[in-house]
């Protein structure tokens, strides 16, 4: 007895998937090889027992009889009464279920049969390609939006909006000119509809990072002015683009990546660069975190490897991705050593992980971290400070210690001289975050191990400083006269 | 009651997943929050009635005893016997069905359980969420095609 089966994903809520298939009388509409179709006897089509009588396009006449019918499983069950093609005995079922884990739908479409002797081969194949295959493929397109269907049919309700192609008046803000922190002043802008691969969203809260100031400034050529700053927000999508799957229109989302332009309340974007957020991760967690957590992860994971029983020194660790480096490194069970410029962030860093916090004002820790290390140096040192105190730093390091310097909020990482490196066989990295969340798979895995120790309590994310977006120049000046401690957000 | 359902889509084969989930004292090795597992009394890890004993990273012990195994439906149920979780009558299924499209993997973890009134959705959350999908991400991640 030959038995078919066809499964497949579907890029769209089980909602809107069971909203085009519930409709026993609906295939004429959506399946290419079926065309009028009547429910016999004046019945309902959701009545059990209903007999839908259609013609294919081939000319095949055929009644097929509703057996099963369930709104609570996603599932219905029906047999073929008469049909020229030979399928005896044909009982077929399609499923739905739901995919938590991004809100697409499985849809499951089996059936078994009997054939005359020597058909069984032929029919199967006929059933899965011509009947299963080709309505699968229509309703994924019908789903995705790239056919119409008559608005009159009730059954369409659910399916997935698509965007509409109106511009949106938003609030952005736009520097005019390379400068300081009064150049961010809030405009009325609009912005347009997504287009192919993009999403636009509704921004909730946005995170302020060390690098706005470098674009603000210009020392990055990040931004041609006039143009908004920003990298890192969070908020829901409104409408998505063509060929845009795994992001639906509201998703929670949130984003770490170039383009500038996240300082605004509406923006439209690559579509690849958005995570989609876990339920119990908050918008402001996700602003606080996306680019700092992102941040922690790769230096711990991937440029080094921080393993159990490391001491690693933690520059400015009392700041946004200082503390996350803290509390990450002391989970991973380093020894933590952490630099900060005062006796409050010496507490903070403290209360997330840091062992020795040393308090300096310019770049006398070096005696500090040899005390600490008995002498040896740290195995490994995470410089965003650059400027002079890399140099300080190569000083504190151990021999065949790692150098990562991941920024440069001191002054430039001056040219490194590699014979210099041969007197402690020394490795010196400068990654740069964006290279690491290229890929949007590799991104994905950054951010579900971010927020994984999120959940898991391990890394805890204070946001100190929340401003309004008209007061983003504040939130410049703050940051950059070090009054800053844990993270800093824009609530549009 | 409390029921809760996560599901997900891997890409890789079902029996390539099955082989990787299978044995009953693996979690340490997909499962984020676990530590540690042995299974009780020296009995093997695929005998339904065993029992496996196993901690977590953030400390506790859960024992969980195998009720159903089956590698034709590839699904696996099993209940809470001890836990500091509070769960009562704690049962769960796992089960993977071969996408046809693409030879994938649709993953369905499921559980039902009592406990205090008014934990209902912090624990479906830590059991949804903190455990299954966790497990999920993981299995993608450790089972995603060689680039």
């Amino acid at each position: 007895m030959p038995k078919v089966v066809r499964s497949t994903i579907i890029d769209a809520p089980i909602e809107a998937v069971w909203a085009a298939l519930r409709d026993f009388n609906a295939h004429d509409h959506w399946h290419p090889a079926v065309t009028e179709s009547r429910i016999e006897d004046g019945r309902a089509p959701d009545e059990l027992g209903a007999v839908r009588n259609f013609r294919l396009k081939n000319g095949a006449q055929l009644r097929e009889q509703l057996l099963t019918l369930s709104d609570h499983d996603y599932s219905f069950t029906y047999c073929i009464l008469d049909s020229p093609i030979p399928l005896v005995g044909y009982v077929a079922t399609v499923t739905l279920k739901r995919v938590t884990d991004g809100n697409r739908t499985y849809w499951d479409w089996r059936s078994t049969f009997s054939t005359p002797p020597g058909m069984e081969t032929m029919l199967a194949r006929m059933v899965g390609e011509e009947v299963y295959d080709t309505g699968i493929e229509a309703i994924r397109a019908l789903l995705a939006g790239s056919v119409s269907l008559p608005a009159a049919t009730p059954a369409r309700s659910g399916v997935v909006p698509r965007a509409s192609l109106a511009p949106m008046p938003a609030n952005a803000v736009v520097i005019a000119k390379h400068g300081g922190p009064e150049e961010l002043v809030v405009r009325r802008t609009s912005v347009r509809p997504p287009g192919p691969g993009e999403a636009r969203i509704r921004q909730t809260a946005i995170g302020v990072n060390y690098i706005d100031v470098y674009v603000r400034t210009g020392f990055y050529p990040m931004l041609t002015p006039p143009g908004t700053p920003g990298m890192e927000a969070a908020g829901q999508v409104i409408d998505v683009g063509e060929g845009v799957v795994g992001i639906l229109p509201g998703d929670r989302v949130a984003y770490a990546c170039p383009p500038v332009g996240a300082y605004c309340d509406v923006r439209t974007m690559k579509a690849d660069q958005l995570v989609v957020l876990p339920a119990d991760i908050d918008d402001e967690t996700a602003a606080a975190l996306m680019l700092k957590g992102m941040s922690a992860e790769y230096l711990l994971r991937r440029t080094h490897r921080v393993e159990r029983g490391e001491t690693v020194l933690v520059h400015s660790a009392a700041g946004g991705v200082g503390l996350l480096l803290c509390q990450w490194a002391k989970h991973l069970g380093a020894t933590v050593i952490g630099t900060v410029g005062s006796a409050d962030k010496a507490r903070l860093a403290r209360e997330h992980g840091c062992d020795v916090p040393i308090v300096h004002s310019q770049g006398d820790f070096v005696a500090d971290v040899m005390e600490a290390t008995r002498g040896r140096g740290a195995d490994v040192i995470y410089d965003g400070v650059g400027g002079a105190n890399l140099d300080r730093s190569f000083e504190a390091l151990a021999t065949c210690g790692h150098l990562v310097s991941y920024g440069e909020a001191g002054g430039p990482a001056s040219a490194f001289d590699a014979h210099r490196m041969s007197s402690k066989s020394a490795t010196v990295s400068r990654p740069v975050l964006f290279d690491y969340t290229a890929q949007p798979e590799r991104l994905r895995e950054m951010s579900a191990n971010v927020f994984d120790l999120v959940r898991r309590r391990v890394l805890r994310v204070p946001v100190h400083q929340r401003y309004r977006l008209a007061d983003a120049a504040e939130a410049h000046r703050a940051l950059e006269g070090r009054a800053t401690t844990g993270a800093t957000v824009l609530l549009p | 009651m409390v029921k809760v359902y996560a599901s997900s889509v891997i890409e890789a084969p079902a029996l390539r997943v099955w082989n990787h989930i299978r044995d009953f004292n693996a979690l340490p090795k997909w499962v984020p929050v676990v530590e540690s597992s042995r299974i009780e009394a020296g009995l093997p890890a695929d005998k339904v009635g065993c029992i496996r004993n196993f901690t977590l990273r953030e400390g506790g012990t859960i024992r969980e005893q195998l009720l159903a195994l089956s590698d034709y439906e590839y699904s696996c149920t099993y209940s809470i016997l001890e836990s500091p979780m509070g769960v009562i009558d704690y049962v769960a299924t796992l089960k993977l069905t071969p996408v046809t499209d693409g030879n994938r993997t649709f993953a369905e973890w499921t559980a039902e359980f009592d406990c205090e009134p008014g934990r209902e959705r912090e624990l479906a959350e830590s059991v949804g969420n903190g455990v299954f999908q966790a497990a999920f991400n993981n299995l993608k991640r450790q089972l995603a095609p060689q680039r």
